[in-house]
């Protein structure tokens, strides 16, 4: 599993995570073959399609930008439940923008929406020292507040309403790959190559053309952006010296302060960081999802990404991998009905596969464990036709939840996540 | 001055300068957007202190003043039950199918489906309480993620086990009816207002609370985890049987929360019923500073400011103004709270360090 394994990277260093990426490597290899046997099977091609991996990443983007924008505020120490609440933020000044002055102000407004809201918990808990926790809640309910008020006076008489905003009819550039992903750069025609072996559903080339056709088809500039945020995000925090400092502040407060790293600031700078990629989630959800602003849009997203981001073990890697993982269960139970049943199947025959390697490995509880639910699981698919769209909803947090129970102990947070820190206190 | 009266003051000070902080904020809103704050508070006033909107008030204010405990209660030992939405959702949804489920006298049925709420509620924070335990699994990350696996299993249920056989064209979601047996009498009309009877019960709810904190050996053993979990360990105190104790006692009185309006309005879970107030219960429980007493009257503060709004519309003023009121007490009562509580713990520290100095002092007398 590689959310525990990349905690032993951490450990062993340079040498220990090329071994890492390489076994993840493998895993996704494992992954994606398993993914075209089940669709070859079970007949359910949008388990692979790339409308399937477009729509994943579509709806992965908001959850990996709240996800990286909690890891930024708990690196430096700061937990931040009010990222649902920033998101809101942006959603509404990101509908304010993209209608009055179109939608790259939209995004800009957006960003600045959620610094806004990070701005008021920096406040509040690094220079009064107020609960993390009850802040966040606070902002989170202010948030709400303020865009159903602001939307009254904004909206309403002016094509929307006290619980949505007039269409954003200007919208953002689109890049799609030529030639490979098809495409009309410049009023060319262009072939699609991907397309064209995606069409045929020859076992595992057509999965993997339409898995990379997924990702060069019609993408959002603020994807790609997004996309290049995770290194970006690795860099920053890993190999600057900015980046150390914030950290610094996040793992041993006491200790950054008496080598002269002005904690209160790094706090501040990972809390606005925090609130600025909120923001731009919820600028994304309003501008390249929907193309308009409602209440209660974000649908969590914001604590998804909080849990994207526990579940990636604090790293950006992690983060990106469960945001895309959430994404593709978010975007099959969109597409298909079919597909998330024949998911079942995937899941089962993999917790088989995992009990057989637990077992292999001298672990008897837990291989046995793994191999019942995977039974257990293969029951549930060969009984059903199809599974409750409310448990797709769940999976996220069941999953989040799972993972915690089982494998806390694999998880490192920074040491001092979550803890007041007054300047000049002696002891951590 | 006396030191307690003089720190009880500063307690106060809290409340009062939150509100004031949001009646300016709120004027300046009205301001800017063209309207006159005056005339807006002042018909605010007029309406609000009418006979049938004092009722509605104390309506509102009591799911309110229920969930303001049940959050409350974990406060005391610094322990965030953020789920308290999620378990009183589900509570009211399957106390209610509980209810409409079976036939018994009249007092019995209510108790009834007030246990099934209360164990449901207790059950579902349980879930966070043995995580924390026995996982390490912070309650806040589980209470959170147990609040939406809440209301996608509330939707699964009511859509396909709990959900009363519909007739041809309508539409309506809900669970089947509690019969009258399980459901309360209004307690007085009052200007036409039904005044919920359901107000007793969390009256007495609250002074079980208050004894529950300031008068057991529970309560104390919870308070002293709350203000020094080490030195409440050193003192024999178990930490863990307190997270999964404190965490049942809060979920069991969040499953209460919707009580008020199963017994008094609804007689069934619908999808109109009130969503929301866990999270309100927590401003409830922070600007009431902890205390029942407290909680009652900022419980009843958001209850009068959600019904007087209520004119603001008539007179063409947006009455979301008020949500910001709101969320300016709750933000600004947060952090006077930090502020009080510093320079009432730097007081102690200095009255201790002068109390030790004159015990120095007098010893060194003696010995001379």
């Amino acid at each position: 599993m590689s959310w525990a394994a990349v905690d032993t990277a951490q450990v062993e260093g340079e040498k220990g995570r090329r071994l890492e990426a390489r076994r993840i490597l493998y895993l996704l290899g494992l992954v994606i073959l398993l993914l075209s046997a089940v669709r070859s099977f079970t007949g359910a091609s949008d388990l692979t399609s790339s409308g399937t991996y477009g729509a994943a990443l579509r709806l992965g983007v908001p959850i990996l930008l709240a996800g990286l924008g909690g890891l930024y505020a708990e690196r430096t120490g700061v937990v931040n439940i009010g990222l649902e609440g920033m998101m809101i933020l942006g959603t509404w000044f990101g509908a304010w923008g993209g209608v009055e002055f179109g939608a790259s102000w939209g995004v800009v407004l957006g960003i600045l929406g959620g610094a806004m809201g990070a701005l008021v918990h920096a406040v509040a808990t690094v220079t009064f020292g107020v609960n993390q926790i009850v802040s966040g809640v606070a902002i989170n309910i202010l948030a709400a507040g303020v865009t159903r008020f602001l939307s009254v006076i904004a909206f309403t008489g002016h094509g929307g309403g006290a619980t949505q905003s007039p269409q954003v009819t200007s919208s953002l550039p689109d890049l799609t790959v030529p030639v490979l992903a098809g495409g009309k750069p410049f009023g060319w025609q262009s072939p699609d190559l991907l397309g064209w072996f995606e069409g045929h559903h020859w076992f595992l080339v057509s999965d993997v053309a339409a898995m990379f056709r997924g990702f060069m088809a019609e993408l959002s500039i603020l994807t790609v952006i997004t996309l290049l945020l995770v290194p970006a995000t690795y860099f920053f925090l890993w190999r600057t010296r900015l980046g150390l400092r914030m950290r610094s502040a996040g793992e041993n407060p006491v200790a950054a302060e008496s080598l002269g790293v002005p904690v209160y600031a790094m706090k501040y700078l990972g809390v606005l960081i925090s609130g600025a990629l909120a923001g731009l989630a919820g600028a994304f959800l309003v501008l390249e999802a929907a193309g308009i602003y409602r209440e209660g849009q974000t649908g969590g997203r914001g604590f998804i990404g909080l849990a994207a981001m526990i579940f990636g073990n604090w790293r950006p890697t992690g983060v990106a991998a469960a945001a895309g993982l959430f994404g593709y269960a978010d975007a099959l139970n969109l597409r298909s009905a079919l597909a998330v049943h024949a998911l079942l199947l995937f899941v089962a025959i993999a917790l088989l596969a995992l009990g057989v390697w637990y077992l292999f490995r001298g672990r008897i509880s837990a291989g046995l464990l793994s191999g019942l639910i995977g039974v257990l699981v293969f029951v549930w698919y060969a009984v059903t036709e199809d599974v409750p769209r409310q448990f797709i909803f769940i999976t996220p947090y069941v999953a989040t939840l799972v993972v915690l129970a089982v494998a806390s102990q694999r998880l490192r947070p920074p040491a001092a996540d979550g803890l007041p820190y007054r300047r000049g206190q002696q002891t951590a | 001055m006396n030191t307690r009266v003089k720190v009880a003051l500063l307690w106060l000070l809290v409340p009062v300068s939150a509100i004031v902080l949001a009646l300016v904020v709120s004027s300046l809103v009205l301001i800017i957007i063209g309207e006159n704050p005056v005339s807006a508070f002042r018909s605010m006033a007029s309406y609000g202190t009418q006979p049938n909107s004092l009722a509605s008030m104390v309506n509102r204010a009591v799911p309110l003043y229920v969930a303001g405990l049940a959050v409350a209660i974990g406060f005391k030992m610094n322990l965030f039950n953020i789920g308290v939405e999620g378990q009183y959702r589900l509570a009211a949804l399957l106390s209610a199918a509980a209810g409409a489920a079976v036939s018994l006298p009249a007092p019995l049925h209510i108790a009834f489906i007030m246990l099934v709420a209360m164990a449901v509620g207790a059950f579902w924070a349980g879930v966070a309480g043995v995580l924390r335990v026995k996982r390490g699994v912070h309650e806040v990350v589980s209470t959170i993620m147990l609040n939406f696996i809440a209301t996608g299993l509330g939707a699964y249920l009511l859509a396909n086990y709990l959900r009363k056989p519909r007739l041809p064209n309508e539409l309506i979601i809900q669970t089947r009816p509690i019969p009258p047996s399980g459901g309360l009498p209004s307690l007085a009309v009052v200007g036409g207002e039904d005044l919920r009877s359901f107000l007793v019960i969390a009256i007495a709810l609250g002074i079980v609370v208050y004894v529950l904190i300031w008068r057991t050996r529970f309560g104390y053993d919870l308070r002293a985890t709350g203000i020094n979990p080490e030195a409440a360990r050193a003192s024999g105190i178990d930490p863990n049987r307190m997270v999964v104790r404190t965490m049942l006692i809060s979920g069991a009185i969040a499953g209460l929360i919707g009580m008020s309006d199963l017994f008094g309005f609804f007689h069934a879970y619908t999808l109109d019923f009130p969503t929301g107030l866990g999270f309100d219960g927590i401003a409830v429980a922070l600007v009431g500073l902890n205390h029942p007493a407290g909680i009652a009257v900022a419980a009843l503060l958001f209850g009068w400011v959600d019904r007087a709004a209520q004119i603001l519309d008539l007179e063409g003023i947006p009455k979301e103004v008020i949500i910001i009121t709101k969320g300016v007490i709750i933000l600004s009562v947060v952090v006077a709270y930090e502020v009080v509580r510093r320079i009432v713990q730097a007081q102690e520290i200095k009255a201790a360090a002068e109390a030790t100095r004159k015990l120095e002092a007098q010893k060194e007398a003696v010995a001379a």
